[in-house]
């Protein structure tokens, strides 16, 4: 558990110094935010219909982007190496990048969903609020299995261009049941009516968390 | 009770340790022991399976056939245990280049488990002379203070065997010394140590023995004693020329 | 051995063709249409054998390291995909008279669709890796994390919803016996092929590595 904590507390120092992996995210989400109003050309009703849709491929696609980063700073000065030398189950190596890779990307959602209720003038507390447990769930979900691949992706010749490829097929349970409850929010339904969207998520982040954790040791270690 | 003793006579043993990587040999079958407390030169070429030597020792990659044991444990079915007692320099530094020293080392030590990381990182990195750069980011350093750290971070738990891959690398004249010094220091605090290097003069000056490595075959061993820097250079080419 | 059993492979085939288009009778209510499912059916089950073959040998590599199941998961996911797109395919065919359209978001032409990309993906991660161990085990782990994606994958396009197709419809009274030979045929065909198949594409792949190992020999 000490070991897990290390782990966080290193990538949250090193966050806040270089602020690297949250600006990219937002600078990102901003723009694909603005992108999409003009896109939709202000339509306000049609892009009402849109609005989950594009919260969750603003919110994935960030993610993306701050998960690809997370691991090409593992590799720097082949850090990571230092990290295996050490006494220490490779399955808590997991856990500690992965949580601290959920906490960049749930703040990055927390600054979304505002984005969005500005942008597209929704309900301020009745939007943000259930959101939450949601966007919480959401990234839970797609950095268990993100955090797997893009320690993958970093070791392939195709990098960061690999990690879209391998993630997006598989969170399309995730995406689908986290859009089918933000629409519910959005029309201001309590989550309770998609139990079963809510279920899925849930069992979603469970499967992944349990099975990437098993699988880690054989894409950080060598072979 | 022979076994027993052998056993705790040698901090490692390999035998027949080889590697496969598909269809490509790195290593063909290497036996090698180092005593306890013995500072052990492995010399090659580069492509001799130098790396790929160390790497197996310090368990980051499974040897194909043969067997390894560290003090006194089989790496391959104990590699934790293996990794509680060894310490690894190597050509990158292996320490993350946006944090300070201080804050590289006692990442390493809560790793290792360390019980006060703080006290332990901010003593040795005095230790290794970087004492004013304690909180200054690994980025700003010099290849050279970057070698010193990543000793402070191979012994943060103070462990009894090293393994030095090519630790010379990339190091000016300077940096060398400071970093021989280190080693002085290193193998008076009786610790086991075994280095690689393709480079004659630095690897014969602490040695107690040596060993050539070329074509994944060990081709040479013998005491330091006795041994003269020329004569060996002679048989140093001889064995990689015919490799 | 492998001649006997391209032999049988063959003549099984060409029963399963003759009992797909002559044998069985004429569906009522889809018309000559019908006839596609029997191949359809075929290589659907083939390709689900495959993916299940996929993700058993990805675990043994993982577990045992051997090559061996590196190459039965490689070739595996290839004639599986190879067979999906022939079972999309032969779908599409059908759904156009019958259902008016090539395509529909179904759940289990969705679930299928994903299936389909989430095994070329595989394929593309493999067949960058060649012969790098490291490389196939990243293969091999999103082998197992996509087998384990698909219920959930199935449970979330039933939470969108959509339209069950049916195929051997209740409606028109279960199905006449000749149908369920003509499909046992053309499963068994499908099934003999798959092996053949299997068997020269593994045979295949440790050719290259020994012609490999010959080639770092010689320098």
């Amino acid at each position: 558990m000490k070991k897990v904590w290390a782990i966080i507390r290193k990538d949250i120092i090193t966050e806040l110094r270089t602020k690297e992996l949250l600006t990219s995210m937002l600078t990102f989400s901003l723009l694909v935010t603005v992108i999409f109003s003009f896109a939709f050309g202000f339509s306000t009703g049609l892009v009402r219909l849109a609005i989950p849709a594009m919260l969750w491929i603003t919110f994935t696609f960030a993610g993306v982007l701050g998960l690809s980063r997370s691991f090409a700073l593992e590799k720097e000065g082949n850090a990571v190496l230092g990290l295996l030398l050490t006494p220490t189950d490779r399955s808590l190596i997991y856990f500690g990048k992965m949580i601290s890779n959920a906490v960049f990307v749930f703040i990055v959602g927390l600054i979304i969903v505002p984005m969005f209720v500005l942008f597209f003038n929704l309900d301020f507390l009745g939007t943000l609020l259930p959101l939450i447990p949601v966007m919480f769930l959401g990234s839970l979900g797609f950095v268990s299995v993100g955090t797997l691949f893009s320690a993958m992706a970093v070791n392939t010749r195709l990098r960061e261009v690999l990690l879209p490829i391998l993630l997006f097929p598989i969170i399309i349970p995730l995406i689908v049941s986290a859009v089918k409850l933000s629409g519910l929010v959005l029309e201001g339904k309590p989550l309770s009516d998609g139990a079963s969207a809510l279920q899925l998520l849930v069992a979603f982040d469970i499967i992944f968390i349990a099975a990437c954790a098993v699988v880690f040791e054989y894409v950080i270690e060598e072979s | 009770m022979r076994d027993s003793l052998t056993a705790n006579e040698y901090d490692i043993k390999a035998e027949g340790l080889g590697k496969t990587f598909g269809p490509v040999e790195a290593l063909r079958g290497v036996d090698l022991s180092v005593k306890k407390g013995e500072f052990y030169t492995l010399f090659g070429p580069n492509g001799a399976g130098k790396t790929t030597f160390i790497k197996i020792l310090s368990t980051l990659a499974k040897p194909s056939s043969g067997s390894l044991t560290i003090a006194g444990r089989d790496a391959v079915k104990d590699p934790d245990g293996v990794r509680g007692v060894t310490g690894v320099v190597s050509h990158d530094p292996f320490l993350y280049e946006n944090l300070s020293a201080f804050e590289n080392i006692r990442f390493f030590g809560a790793m290792y488990g360390v019980l006060d990381a703080d006290v332990r990182a901010a003593e040795l990195i005095d230790r290794v002379g970087l004492g004013k750069r304690t909180h200054d980011l690994v980025r700003t350093f010099s290849r050279g203070m970057k070698q010193r750290l990543a000793v402070a971070r191979a012994i943060v738990h103070n462990p009894s065997i090293l393994l030095l891959d090519e630790p010379y690398t990339g190091l000016d004249q300077h940096g060398a010394g400071v970093f021989g010094e280190m080693l002085t220091m290193l193998k008076s605090d009786r610790r086991t140590i075994l280095m690689t290097t393709h480079n004659i003069d630095e690897g014969l000056d602490r040695s107690d023995r040596v060993g050539i490595l070329a074509g994944g075959r060990m081709v040479y061993e013998s005491r330091r004693e006795g041994l003269d820097r020329e004569a060996f250079r002679e048989i140093y080419l001889s064995k990689v020329e015919r490799s | 051995m492998r001649k006997a059993l391209a032999v049988i492979t063959f003549v099984l085939m060409a029963a399963s063709v003759y009992a797909a288009f002559v044998y069985a009778p004429t569906e009522p209510k889809m018309g000559h249409i019908q006839r596609i499912f029997y191949i359809h059916m075929g290589t659907v089950w083939v390709a689900t054998a495959a993916f299940i073959l996929v993700f058993v040998s990805s675990i043994m590599y993982l577990w045992k390291g051997t090559r061996k199941w590196d190459i039965l998961a490689y070739c595996s996911a290839e004639i599986g995909v190879l067979f999906l797109t022939i079972t999309i395919l032969t779908g599409s065919i059908w759904a156009k008279p019958v259902w008016g359209t090539w395509w529909t978001w179904d759940p289990q032409l969705t679930t299928t669709f994903i299936l389909w990309i989430l095994y070329i993906v595989y394929l593309v991660l493999r067949s960058s890796a060649g012969s790098d161990a490291k490389k196939a085990k990243f293969a091999a782990v999103f082998g197992i994390i996509a087998f384990i994606d698909l219920p959930l994958v199935y449970a979330s396009v039933r939470v969108m919803r959509g339209i069950s197709p049916v195929v051997f419809g209740p409606g028109g009274g279960g199905i006449a016996p000749q149908m369920m030979h003509a499909l046992l045929i053309n499963l068994a065909a499908c099934s003999l092929l798959f092996v053949l198949l299997l068997k020269e594409r593994m045979d295949l792949e440790r050719m290259g590595d020994e012609l490999m190992a010959l080639k770092t020999r010689e320098g």
